[in-house]
């Protein structure tokens, strides 16, 4: 407070240039969303012909070709796929995560030492690395083409990154609840359900919005384990998009982009104080 | 809230039996917790890693049995595969370029965002916001479109459309990762924000300059979230798939210009269904990621300066 106090004057004019280079980079920033929004709009002639950003008339019948969806199989079930993928992950990430990282903030247990050091490790292994002989795994449990390989290791907390996050939570809750209901007798499940998880609501929080849109914008893990066309998510139906485009088919098929990125857009603004903060802090206690 | 919390009298009985017991019912209970991470761990991550080791001497098409070749792979892929030599170099080209400018841009804003008493909370999510979205196909399909012949780019600077001219193309992979810079940059301006007020207020006392106490302050103290960033970013942009996958149209064109490494091995893995050429680049991906997080830990001691240090 004291050091801006010193020059006044100059200070406020460097204030409205900083804002006004902001919304500049801001602009510049978003253009591909306002790019995107506009497309949807546009008449078929107009989105590669025409340099206006803005469409001459909205086109609304790019949002009705694009509920059609592709190959015979309707957005709706496409959303549903991808919703139901999505939703499965959350739920798993949740319960195996924080199960984990409470043995790993709280209990005591052999070897814990070495399996935390290993936990972190594999939140910097690579996925390639392991691909392919778990795609043979699934591949030999007849689990190819259906949802279980991107749903079954989200309950096996093989996301290291979110058993890290809930750990470093946990640890910066205070130990005199526990050691009280210790005292009194309350084991560690108890303690577990009744004490720990309701203070580790916000880390649950932010792991359950970050698995959800990590997972509805995957697409390498879909792309090698979902072939038949009605068990496609939206994003695999964009990329057959991609595939198939002629320039007529633009106006649908960013009306479908703009319909993939809905929920994802919903959630943050609901949730950004969440995502923002889980971000800042992911970082700052590594 | 502690109603629930209050044990009943038997429970309370309960507690004063043998102190020994709890002890071991927590070491018991420690593996039930863990259960799932142990089976997740071991059977898809140590026994995956082990399998890919192995895989990677192997010729393996996932019908016929894995036929041993020993270091074949490995030799072909070095010597005689000019492809994957392209795709190394377009990895590394990408990241030297994709890296430092997201890094660059995300210290910038966090710098800008610092010190602004309002719109901070603002600025910080709506830059915040590409870092969610820059991942998902959608964008990835505008990113093609505007960087495409005829597209905003073109019309813009007249270069013609990046994505179809080998020189260009990557470059517009890269700014795509650019333009998620949010991520790195809430991480930046959480740090900052911790620096102490009292180191800016001394160095001011002793006279020096904005400029001083960005070098003497600022810098120093923010080495180790930038070196986190670094690492991350690193690590991540070696990986990287969905962008070059989809501003390519799966192609990886053109002339290979955005063939980059996870693209080619999943060309040879699962399209070309070589799954043994396929492990031995995993395997060499996951050796490159190591030594390179290795050296930057090694050299961060000599640039990373921890605060709990100065207290010995």
């Amino acid at each position: 407070m004291t050091t801006t106090a010193v020059a006044r004057k100059p200070v406020r004019w460097s204030r409205i240039a900083l804002h006004l280079g902001c919304l500049a980079a801001l602009l510049v920033m978003l253009y591909p969303l306002a790019w995107l929004l506009a497309t949807s709009l546009k008449p078929a002639d107009e989105v590669i012909a025409s340099l206006d950003l803005l469409p001459s008339h909205l086109e609304w019948s790019n949002y009705g070709t694009a509920f059609e969806g592709v190959n015979d199989v309707s957005v709706w079930r496409l959303l549903s796929n991808s919703l139901l993928i999505a939703g499965g992950a959350v739920l798993g990430n949740v319960i195996s995560c924080s199960l984990a990282a409470y043995a790993f903030a709280r209990l005591r247990f052999r070897f814990r030492g070495p399996m935390f050091a290993f936990m972190i490790a594999t939140i910097m292994l690579p996925h390639h690395a392991i691909l392919i002989p778990q795609y043979i795994i699934f591949n030999k449990l007849g689990m190819v083409n259906t949802y279980w390989p991107l749903i079954l290791p989200k309950f096996l907390a093989t996301e290291a990154f979110f058993v890290f996050l809930i750990v470093q939570f946990m640890r910066g809750l205070p130990r005199e609840l526990e050691e009280a209901a210790r005292i009194d007798g309350c084991g560690p499940f108890r303690s577990f359900f009744q004490i720990v998880l309701p203070l580790t609501r916000p880390a649950l929080i932010t792991t359950a919005i970050f698995t959800f849109i990590w997972t509805w914008n995957d697409f390498f893990t879909q792309l090698i384990y979902l072939f038949d066309p009605d068990k496609f998510t939206l994003t695999l139906a964009l990329r057959s998009f991609v595939d198939a485009s002629s320039q007529s088919a633009f106006g649908p098929m960013f009306a479908m982009s703009v319909i993939a990125l809905l929920p994802i857009v919903l959630f943050f603004l609901a949730f950004q104080r969440f995502l923002v903060e889980g971000m800042a802090s992911s970082g700052l206690k590594g | 809230m502690t109603t629930t919390a209050i044990p009943t009298a038997r429970e309370r009985a309960e507690a004063t039996t043998p102190k020994r017991r709890p002890k071991r019912e927590r070491e018991g209970a420690a593996w039930v917790f863990l259960s799932p991470w142990v089976l997740g761990a071991s059977v898809l991550t140590l026994l995956p890693m082990a399998v890919s080791l192995y895989l990677s001497f192997t010729d393996y098409n996932l019908f016929d049995p894995p036929h041993w070749v020993g270091l074949r792979n490995y030799t072909q892929m070095f010597t005689e595969d000019p492809r994957y030599w392209r795709s190394v170099l377009t990895t590394v080209t990408y990241v030297v370029i994709a890296v430092p400018l997201q890094l660059a841009l995300a210290l910038v804003v966090a710098l800008a965002l610092k010190s602004m008493k309002r719109g901070k909370a603002f600025y910080r999510s709506a830059f915040y916001a590409p870092s969610l979205l820059g991942a998902s196909m959608s964008i990835a399909l505008v990113w093609r479109a505007v960087f495409n012949d005829g597209g905003t780019v073109d019309n813009l600077l007249g270069t013609g459309g990046w994505v179809n001219r080998p020189g260009w193309s990557l470059l517009a992979v890269a700014l795509l990762t650019v333009w998620q810079f949010g991520a790195p940059m809430v991480i930046f301006l959480a740090g900052l924000q911790q620096i102490p007020a009292e180191l800016y207020e001394a160095a001011a006392v002793d006279g020096a300059g904005r400029w001083r106490q960005f070098l003497s302050v600022t810098v120093p103290m923010l080495s180790p979230v930038l070196f986190f960033n670094l690492v991350l970013q690193t690590i991540q942009a070696f990986q990287v798939f969905t962008p070059a996958f989809a501003v390519s149209a799966g192609k990886g064109g053109p002339a290979d210009s955005t063939l980059v490494y996870t693209m080619y091995l999943y060309d040879r893995g699962f399209v070309a269904s070589h799954m043994g050429y396929a492990s031995a680049m995993a395997w060499v991906l996951l050796l490159v990621i190591g030594v390179v997080t290795a050296v930057l830990f090694r050299t961060s001691r000599s640039w990373v300066f921890y605060a709990s240090e100065g207290d010995r």
